[in-house]
């Protein structure tokens, strides 16, 4: 069977709306139920974070959700465990998103292996780099059918792109600015930059994130690529949440 | 200055991909490649320049006070039956020898046309030694430095701010060094074309660990020369160095690494015992892992998160290793040790009643195993003395062996 990344986009290629949420956030079983309400309310990818103490590219707010959620006991072992009977109930395609150090650690080759037994389809590991990935994981990424996605941020060289392009499975993700996540860059500035991806006419279908977090900012990320993906603004919702399934959908509905 | 000489080839220098062995590399995110890609593909064109090399030669001779003395220590040499000579990074402006590396970046960054400086700081030495250089320069300086750190170093907190640095508590995580370094690395994907981040040990992507070293190596390089002037010998049978991240150990090892007749000694922090869950002998606790980009031994948990280090010495208290260093351990060309907190503090009280001399605390756990090396009476010794202790005074007169906390 093909990966669910690639059959979402060859049946859609606008308006693609890719969620990130934390594992294990804000409680450590709350990630099921949290994937549960973001399918319901007609989200097209999940992007589970997986935490780490030291999250470089991350700003504030999903720093804390990791450190939250570290501190609620979430692991691998532990996520592996909750997502065993995900594909029971979870029909969107699911990201793996985390740094490298807990994943080197569990066992590059386990962690594939682990990804491909729950259902996982993708994993986004952005201090991977792209030439150790080519020259030592490609192989066992490929034969578990786990989509690798790399990034591309405004200061990417064309010809950069290109080959993150070649190598890039499943989507890019497009940093739509030079930033941590969270950061509040005005999208506007960002239309050029948009309007160059889009004129590259990439193999990958491109989704572009950071600083995504309305209907407003989603509909300018989503103009000129085939969709968007929200993480902080919607961290930062769970967090002020009392119910988090009204939570959800009201965050949901605000954004489509 | 013999900071550019080419080392390709060496079993102990990096390879051209950035890495010592298994050891090393640039595990970065896409948002800092541009950044980190300029620095590697300019870094060594720079360094060779001859006129960065005679800018470079001439801030450390009438600025930073170089070369620094090799201090023969007749008593502590008497006391462990060997010839100790000290190497005076102490006496350096700003007082350590990381100045010799934040002179190095500056220009590095001038080169390149940066016009904002950004760094990390545990202690405030690296921070107190970049805001010197940025006031020198005319720099911009942001300086990230853990929010627990800014309250147990006040005096060197306002030093930065004196000499017009921006000082940013980094709360997020444990609030202590390794997290100043993240925020300096966030500040940086934030800023990626007018900043440049000047890294004040020798970790971090490539090529961070190389340069510092570079930069650090004028240590090594005088040490040689002032050896033979002294003793007829440019080599020492030891060299003996603390190591935190490790740019002191680095610098004092670099023109020796491919000598196997010199000894070289590696000291961790041992904090309240290795095994006493408050340590920062990373080589004895850690595992293989990812930290600053870097691929090194690491102190983690089993999930892979990475732990807080502890020692009584806040420029130790890093819980990874240079990746130069993980090598040098893992090859059995260092020999690695660790001193407690008690035995630092000894050999410091010991030092200033020998020698005269009141070394850093960092600088005290390498002191602190000259008992533990099984020296000969012609053995020469040289111990890197990193810094000087003025910052590390509240803690020697709270620690003093009969104070009880009435007036010293």
């Amino acid at each position: 069977m093909s990966n669910r990344i690639d059959q979402l986009f060859a049946g859609k290629r606008k308006g693609v709306l890719n969620i990130y949420c934390t594992a294990g956030f804000p409680e450590l079983n709350d990630t099921l139920p949290v994937m549960k309400a973001l399918q319901q309310n007609g989200v097209d990818i999940i992007e589970l974070g997986m935490p780490f103490s030291d999250p470089l590219a991350d700003g504030p707010v999903i720093q804390d959700s990791s450190t939250r959620a570290i501190s609620n006991g979430m692991s691998l072992k532990v996520l592996f465990e909750q997502l065993k009977n995900l594909r029971q109930e979870i029909h969107v395609p699911v990201l793996l998103m985390g740094y490298l150090n807990p994943v080197l650690l569990y066992g590059i080759e386990n962690f594939c292996k682990k990804c491909a037994e729950v259902g996982v389809d993708g994993a986004i590991l952005p201090d991977l780099p792209m030439d150790e990935y080519e020259s030592e994981y490609k192989p066992v990424f490929e034969k578990y059918g786990l989509h690798l996605v790399f990034l591309v941020t405004p200061e990417t060289s064309e010809e950069r792109i290109r080959k993150i392009d070649s190598v890039s499975k499943g989507f890019i993700y497009a940093v739509s600015s030079s930033s941590t996540t969270g950061t509040d860059k005005n999208m506007g500035h960002q239309q050029a930059y948009f309007e160059r991806l889009e004129s590259l006419k990439l193999k990958n279908p491109v989704l572009i994130g950071f600083g995504i977090k309305d209907k407003a900012t989603f509909d300018a990320a989503t103009a000129h690529s085939n969709g968007g993906v929200i993480g902080t603004a919607f961290i930062r919702a769970l967090e002020q949440a009392t119910n988090l399934d009204s939570a959800i959908q009201q965050f949901i509905a605000g954004v489509k | 200055m013999k900071i550019a000489e080419n080392t390709f080839g060496s079993k102990y220098h990096v390879d051209e991909k950035g890495f010592y062995g298994r050891f090393g590399g640039a595990y970065i995110p896409e948002m800092l490649y541009p950044n980190v890609e300029e620095l590697q593909r300019n870094y060594l064109a720079i360094l060779r320049d001859p006129g960065f090399q005679e800018e470079f030669d001439q801030l450390l001779r009438d600025y930073v006070g170089r070369p620094s003395p090799l201090y023969f220590a007749k008593r502590l040499s008497e006391k462990y039956n060997a010839k100790i000579y000290l190497k005076r990074e102490d006496l350096n402006h700003t007082g350590a020898h990381k100045v010799n590396n934040t002179i190095g970046q500056i220009l590095l960054a001038k080169r390149l046309g940066k016009t904002r400086i950004i760094a990390e700081t545990g202690a405030g030495q690296h921070g107190v030694a970049t805001a010197t250089v940025c006031a020198l320069m005319g720099l911009e300086c942001v300086v990230y430095m853990g929010s627990i750190d800014i309250k147990r170093q006040a005096p060197n907190v306002a030093r930065m701010k004196m000499l017009g640095a921006t000082v940013v508590p980094a709360t997020s995580g444990s609030q202590t060094l390794k997290d100043a370094c993240n925020e300096a690395i966030r500040d940086w994907i934030n800023n990626p074309v007018n900043t440049h981040y000047i890294l004040g040990t020798a970790a971090g992507p490539h090529p961070y660990p190389d340069m510092v070293t570079r930069f650090q190596s004028v240590i090594s390089e005088e040490i040689k020369k002032q050896l033979l002037e002294k003793t007829g010998k440019a080599n020492p049978d030891y060299v003996v160095a603390c190591i935190g991240g490790g740019s002191n150990a680095a610098g004092a090892y670099y023109h020796f690494l491919d000598e196997p007749d010199v000894k070289l000694v590696a000291v961790e922090a041992g904090g309240k015992g290795v095994h006493s869950g408050h340590s920062a002998a990373t080589t004895q606790l850690g595992k293989l892992g990812i930290i600053h980009a870097s691929k090194t031994l690491l102190m983690q948990t089993e999930d892979g998160q990475i732990t807080e280090p502890y020692s009584i010495s806040a420029g130790l208290d890093y819980p990874g290793i240079g990746p130069l260093h993980a090598h040098l351990y893992e090859t059995g060309r260092a020999t690695f040790l660790n001193a407690t907190d008690d035995e630092a503090l000894q050999a410091a009280y010991e030092l200033t009643r020998l020698e005269g001399i009141i070394p850093a605390l960092e600088s005290s756990h390498a002191l602190a195993k000259l008992g533990q090396i099984a020296l000969k009476p012609d053995d020469v010794v040289v111990v890197c003395l990193s810094g000087r202790g003025d910052k590390d005074m509240e803690t020697y007169i709270r620690n003093l062996p009969g104070n009880t906390g009435g007036n010293v």
